[in-house]
């Protein structure tokens, strides 16, 4: 049985619903930043995520994947040439909604979906900071590897016979560092 | 088709309403301008959500 789509049902037909979010794609594309509801925001965001995560791929079969939802040209090349390189960096959470209270009218909650153009700060230290570790880890392994895992097995088995309670609290720390000796 | 036999009571009809309650809206207090503003909502006076100005102030 086919998982039904995430989120709301939108428009009469399944072909309205695809015509809604391509006009809502086209048109967050054009302008960078539109309000509209929250349930067409929600349903918004992963179509129009996809078609980034196509234009960063950036060669002519994706082009014309993109073209089949965003029927501009125009849309469509300042999509490839300018969104797609200022989302090179970026992996992934290319747009950002936030709830703007509610439409005078029939007090529909709306929300302001826009593409997310601040530079990559904390994210980058994030994806940096662990890569440095294990390289630590690896290099200090490779100065004692031998001598220093079985070790601290054979400790472990011998808090393991004596209390273990304790033998539980290292062997893990034990395994992890034996398993990164092997890897 | 199950049809009410009586004419419900003025009585009952507003007892049965009197259940009809309302909740006041939850409100914070804006981080930027101190102006009561919805929970998870930008502010509507000074249009910012986080201290990043999402829409313009309505005034």
């Amino acid at each position: 049985m086919p998982k039904p789509t995430k989120g709301a049902r939108l428009g009469g037909s399944p072909a309205h619903e695809r015509l809604i979010l391509a006009n809502l794609a086209t048109d967050l594309f054009r302008h960078g930043k539109i309000r509209t509801t929250v349930t067409k925001a929600k349903r918004l965001r992963p179509v129009a995520e996809r078609l980034i995560t196509k234009a960063k791929k950036g060669d002519i079969h994706n082009r014309r994947q993109v073209l089949t939802v965003v029927r501009d040209k125009g849309v469509v090349h300042h999509l490839f040439t300018e969104i797609a390189t200022t989302f090179a960096e970026r992996p992934g959470g290319y747009t950002r909604i936030t709830k703007v209270g509610a439409r005078k009218g029939d007090n529909a909650p709306m929300a302001v979906i826009e593409l997310v153009t601040e530079p990559m700060s904390g994210v980058t230290t994030r994806t940096e900071a662990p890569a440095p570790a294990p390289a630590a880890e690896e290099a200090k392994a490779e100065e004692t590897p031998a001598e220093e895992a079985p070790a601290e097995e054979a400790k472990a088995e011998d808090t393991k016979a004596e209390a273990p309670e304790a033998a539980a609290e290292e062997t893990p720390a034990a395994e992890a560092e034996a398993k990164k000796d092997e890897a | 088709m199950a049809v009410p036999k009586r004419k419900m009571s003025r009585s009952n009809t507003r007892a049965r309403r009197s259940q009809w309650k309302t909740t006041a809206v939850a409100l914070v207090s804006c981080p930027q301008c101190r102006s009561p503003k919805q929970p998870h909502i930008a502010c509507p006076t000074c249009g910012t959500y986080n201290r990043r100005q999402v829409i313009e102030p309505s005034a």
